[in-house]
C-alpha cells in the first residue's frame, strides 16, 4: 500500500512562493524580545555584561542538550528522557568522585558512560526492536529517574573536588565562564556535523522520508540508533556540568528539562516531523528561552506568572513561524 | 488483488437510490469561458474555454503543467480564478470550497485520494455529513445501509464496515466515487483514475463509468493514457501550456493526431521498438526466488545490454520481484548471482554496493524526500563518493547536481528548489538521475512512466536505451504496455508469483498479444 500524502499537501501546490519570512521568525523574535527587555529592564541591569553572561550560564545546560535534540528531532524522533538522564549522570559522577573515590577523569567517564548507556538502550529499542521513540523514552524517563533516586537515596551528594567544579560549570577562563566554552564547542561541532558531513545529511534524509532514504542506501536503523546514543551521551555531559555548577549530584537536576529542550529546538525552526533542522536556529531558540526566563526574573514576576508568560511567548512564536 | 474477485455485480434494487433523471443528451452540464489563472505571477491558464455535456465522458488531456488539474480545481472550488466565468447546469457559479461545489453537484475524485485509511468505507463516504439518529448521535447503521445501496447502484458489493486500509487500492477509488454520488453529483471529475489500477480493475472502472454516463452524469476524465481515451471517452479537449488547443469528437480523431496536439510537435518514433545490438554475458541471475511477500520460485537471467520487461496484473509479483532483487524483502529461499557468483543482498545498501539500483514504484513516498531541495535528493546515494573522512565536498556536489540537471534536462529554477514543487515528469527525472550517478550495472525500474507526460515518456525511453547500449542491464515494470514494448528485448509474464511465460520481443506483434498473455488468454 502506498502512503497517502498529507491532505494539506494537495492544496498548497499552487500557492504563490514569496520570500518566506516565517523561517526567519526566530531571528526576528530574538531581536524583538531582546529590544523589549533592553528598553524596559535597563534600570534593572538587563544590559550589563554580567547579566548577559548569566543568561548564557543559565541556558548552557539546556542549549547543549538542544544541539543533540536537533539531530534526534531532525531524524524524525523524540527523546523525553534527557532531563532524567542528566539527573542520573550528575548522581553517578558525584558518587564516583566522593563515595567511590575515583580519580577525576574516571569520574567524568562514569558520568558520560551513564548517558551513553541510556542512549544505547533507547536507540536499540527504537531502531532494532521498533518501539516508537516517544514510548521508549517515556519509559526510560521513569526508569532513569528511579535509578537516580535509588542510587542517591534521594539526597544530594556533595562534590568537594575544586578542579572538577572549575572545569565543569563553575569556573571562568578570563572573563568567559567555562560553561560558555562548553556550549560553544558543542554548538560548533553540532553545526558542522549537521551541515557538512554525510552523517548530518543522512540524519535529515531519514527524518524527511525514511523509506526513500533507505531505498537510497541510507542505513536508517543505524542513523536512528546513532542519534539516540549521541543524545544520551550529551545528556550525560549536561549532568556533569550540572554537578559542576551546583557542586553536587542530585536526582532532580534536569527534571522537566526535556520540555525546554524540545521547545528550544522547535522555536529554532527545526521541523517537529523531521527532515528539516538547524543548529544555529536551536542556539537562538535556547537563548530566547534563556532571555525570557532572565527578563521575567529581573521584572520580579512571581514564578507562577513566569510559567504562564513563558508558555504564551512560546505559543506566539511557534504560531507566527507556522507555515500557512 | 483484482476488483473482480470481490466485486460481483448485484442487481440494484430498483428505486432505492435517487438518481437524477437523465436529461437530454445535449444539455450543457458545465460551461467555462475565458478562464485565466496565475500562480505567483506565472500564468498557468490563459483564457481557457471548456464545455461539458450531461451524459458524456469527456477526456481532458495535456502534458504536465498544461493546466488540466488547475482548471478542474477551479471548477471544484479548490482554487479561485483570476478571470473568466463558469456555469454549472446553466447557472453562473463561483465556488469557494469543495463543499460548495459538491452541494451544486460537482464532485472530484482526487488523484491522491482524500480518504482516511483507518475509517470504514461508510464513515469515509459520509465524512462530515454523518447521518444523525436519536439524540444527535451518529447513526452508523443508517450510513452503512445507504453506503451499501450506493455501492449496489454501482454494481459493486462491499462491506461498509470494513476499514479502507484493509481493502485493495481499487476500492479506494470506488469509495471516492460513492462519496460523490451520495451527494447526487451530476458532474464527476476523475484525475488519473486508472494510474494505480491493473487492467482488470480498469475494465471494471470503465464499466462503472459507462453506467454513470448512461444515467446522465457528465464525467471529466483526466489521463495520460491515450488508448483509454479511445476506449471510454466521447469527446476530448486538449490543453497545452495553459491554452485550449482543441475539442474533438473522439470518433473523428486518430491517436497520432491527438498526441501531436498534446506535444505540439511531431513525436518521433520514440515509442516504437528499436532493435539494439546483441546482448552480452549473463549479468544478474535469480534462481528459485521465494519470499514471504508473494514470489514462488522465480528464475531470471539478465544479460549485459539487455532490457527485460516484467508484465502481469497487479498482485502478480512484479513489484515484489523488484523489491527482492534490491534487498528490501528478505528471501525465504533461492539465490541471486552477479556474474555467476552468488551474492547476498539483504539490504538496499548491499544491493547498491553491488551496482544494483531501484527506481521505486511510488516516487513521492519511496523515491524522493519531497521537502528537500532537488540537489539533496540527487546527491543522497552519492554521499560516500562526495566526501572525505565524512565531510562533504559541497562544491563538487553542486557541480554534479548541475550536471545531472543538464544531462536529463530537468526543468528547475535552481537545484535548491524543493523537489515536491516540480511536476511529476521532472520529479521522475530526479529519481532517475540520482541513480545514474552511482553508475549502476543493473537498473530496476518500477512504473517509471506513471503519471508522466508523453514528452517526458519519450525522454525516459531514450534514456533506458542509452543505458542498456552501454553494456548495462535494465529490468522494467510497467502497466503501460506501449512503453514496455518500446524498450523490452524480452518480456516475462508473471502470475501468482511465478514466471508464467517468457516472450521474446519478436513473438509480440501487437500490443494485444501481450494483453492476451497477461490475461492468460491463448495467443492465436
Amino acid at each position: 500500500m502506498t502512503d497517502q500524502p498529507a491532505a494539506s499537501e494537495r492544496f498548497n501546490l499552487g500557492r504563490a512562493r514569496s520570500v518566506d519570512w516565517r523561517q526567519y521568525i526566530i531571528y526576528i523574535g530574538f531581536l524583538v524580545v531582546f529590544a523589549i527587555f533592553a528598553a524596559t529592564l535597563n534600570d534593572k541591569g538587563f544590559l550589563t555584561s554580567t547579566n548577559l553572561l548569566n543568561v548564557f550560564r543559565q541556558t548552557a545546560i539546556i542549549s547543549i542538550k538542544a544541539v543533540a535534540m536537533t539531530f534526534v528531532i531532525g531524524a524524525g524522533q523524540i527523546d523525553l528522557s534527557v532531563g532524567a538522564v542528566a539527573g542520573l549522570s550528575s548522581v553517578t559522577t558525584a558518587l564516583a568522585l566522593g563515595t567511590w573515590g575515583l580519580p577525576l577523569p574516571v569520574a567524568v567517564a562514569v558520568g558520560l558512560f551513564t548517558g551513553f548507556a541510556v542512549g544505547i538502550v533507547n536507540g536499540f529499542l527504537l531502531a532494532f526492536i521498533g518501539i516508537p521513540s516517544f514510548l521508549v523514552t517515556l519509559a526510560t524517563l521513569g526508569i532513569v529517574n528511579g535509578l537516580a533516586q535509588w542510587l542517591s537515596n534521594t539526597a544530594p551528594i556533595p562534590i568537594l573536588n575544586d578542579t572538577f567544579v572549575y572545569i565543569f560549570g563553575s569556573g571562568d577562563v578570563g572573563p568567559i565562564p567555562s560553561l560558555l566554552i562548553w556550549t560553544a564547542v558543542v554548538f560548533a561541532v553540532g553545526h558542522v556535523t549537521l551541515r557538512k558531513t554525510t552523517y548530518g545529511r543522512r540524519v535529515l534524509a531519514t527524518g524527511g522520508n525514511s523509506v526513500a532514504a533507505s531505498f537510497s542506501g541510507v542505513d536508517v536503523r543505524l542513523i536512528r540508533f546513532a542519534v539516540m546514543t549521541v543524545m544520551g551521551t550529551i545528556a550525560g555531559l549536561a549532568g556533569i556540568l550540572f554537578a559542576g555548577r551546583l557542586h553536587s549530584g542530585r536526582f532532580e537536576f534536569g527534571a522537566g528539562a526535556e520540555l525546554s529542550v524540545i521547545a528550544a529546538v522547535i522555536l529554532g525552526g527545526t521541523s517537529l516531523f523531521g527532515g528539516r533542522a538547524t543548529v544555529i536556529g536551536t542556539l537562538l531558540g535556547s537563548l530566547m528561552i534563556g532571555l525570557i526566563n532572565n527578563g521575567l526574573t529581573l521584572a520580579s514576576l512571581p514564578t507562577s506568572q513566569q510559567f504562564i508568560v513563558r508558555g504564551l511567548i512560546i505559543i506566539l512564536a511557534v504560531a507566527l513561524a507556522k507555515k500557512r | 488483488m483484482a476488483v473482480e474477485e470481490t466485486a460481483q455485480p448485484v442487481t440494484a434494487p430498483a428505486g432505492t437510490v435517487e438518481q437524477p433523471t437523465a436529461p437530454a443528451a445535449t444539455a450543457q452540464a458545465v460551461t467555462m469561458r475565458g478562464i485565466t489563472k496565475s500562480f505567483g505571477g506565472v500564468p498557468v491558464l490563459k483564457e481557457v474555454d471548456f464545455d461539458l455535456r450531461a451524459g458524456e465522458i469527456h477526456a481532458l488531456l495535456g502534458g504536465n503543467g498544461a493546466g488540466k488539474s488547475t482548471l478542474m480545481k477551479i471548477l471544484v472550488g479548490v482554487y479561485s480564478h483570476d478571470g473568466g466565468s463558469y456555469e454549472v447546469a446553466g447557472r453562473a457559479v463561483d465556488f469557494h470550497s469543495v463543499e460548495e461545489a459538491r452541494a451544486a453537484g460537482v464532485g472530484m475524485v482526487f488523484q491522491e485520494f482524500s480518504l482516511i485509511p483507518t475509517l470504514t468505507v461508510a464513515q469515509n463516504v459520509f465524512l462530515t455529513r454523518e447521518a444523525r439518529g436519536r439524540g444527535g448521535f451518529i447513526d452508523d447503521r443508517e450510513m452503512e445501509r445507504r453506503t451499501r445501496e450506493l455501492f449496489a447502484s454501482m454494481h459493486v458489493e462491499v462491506d461498509p464496515r470494513r476499514p479502507l486500509d484493509e481493502l485493495p487500492t481499487a476500492f479506494w477509488q470506488l469509495t471516492e466515487i460513492a462519496k460523490a454520488l451520495s451527494q447526487n453529483a451530476s458532474v464527476l471529475i476523475m484525475d488519473e483514475p486508472t494510474a494505480a489500477l491493473a487492467k482488470a480493475e480498469t475494465v471494471e472502472l470503465f464499466a462503472l463509468m459507462r453506467r454513470l454516463r448512461d444515467q446522465g452524469i457528465a464525467i471529466v476524465y483526466i489521463s495520460h493514457r491515450i488508448e483509454e481515451v479511445f476506449e471510454i471517452c466521447d469527446r476530448v479537449t486538449v490543453l497545452r501550456d495553459g491554452r485550449h488547443v482543441g475539442t474533438h469528437d473522439v470518433a473523428s480523431i486518430t491517436p497520432r493526431q491527438l498526441i501531436d496536439e498534446i506535444v505540439g510537435r511531431k513525436l518521433e518514433h520514440e515509442l516504437e521498438y528499436q532493435e539494439r545490438p546483441g546482448r552480452g554475458e549473463v549479468l544478474l541471475e535469480a534462481r528459485g526466488l521465494t519470499t514471504q511477500t508473494r514470489l514462488r520460485g522465480i528464475d531470471l537471467k539478465l544479460h549485459e545490454g539487455e532490457v527485460i520487461g516484467l508484465a502481469g496484473l497487479m498482485g502478480s509479483g512484479r513489484t515484489e520481484l523488484a523489491r527482492a532483487l534490491f534487498g528490501i524483502d528478505p528471501l525465504v529461499s533461492g539465490e541471486i548471482l552477479l556474474r555467476g557468483t552468488p551474492i547476498q543482498v539483504g539490504t538496499p545498501r548491499a544491493a547498491i554496493a553491488r551496482g544494483i539500483a531501484l527506481i521505486p514504484e511510488d516516487r513521492r513516498a519511496q523515491g524522493l524526500i519531497l521537502d528537500h531541495p532537488v540537489r539533496e535528493n540527487l546527491l543522497l546515494p552519492l554521499l560516500d563518493r562526495l566526501s572525505r573522512a565524512g565531510f562533504i565536498d559541497d562544491a563538487e556536489g553542486d557541480r554534479q547536481a548541475d550536471a545531472f540537471v543538464r544531462r536529463l534536462s530537468i526543468q528547475v529554477r535552481s537545484t535548491s528548489q524543493p523537489t515536491g514543487t516540480l511536476s511529476g515528469g521532472n520529479q521522475q527525472k530526479v529519481v532517475i538521475a540520482k541513480w545514474l550517478g552511482i553508475e549502476p550495472r543493473v537498473l530496476i525500474m518500477d512504473e517509471p512512466t506513471a503519471g508522466v507526460d508523453i514528452g517526458t515518456k519519450g525522454e525516459i525511453v531514450n534514456m533506458i536505451r542509452a543505458f542498456a547500449d552501454a553494456g548495462n542491464a535494465v529490468i522494467i515494470i510497467s502497466s503501460e504496455l506501449p512503453e514496455l514494448l518500446a524498450v523490452s528485448d524480452r518480456v516475462l509474464i508473471l502470475r501468482d508469483g511465478t514466471v508464467e511465460r517468457e516472450m521474446d520481443r519478436h513473438e509480440i506483434h501487437r500490443e494485444e498479444d501481450l494483453h492476451h498473455a497477461i490475461q492468460g488468454v491463448a495467443v492465436q
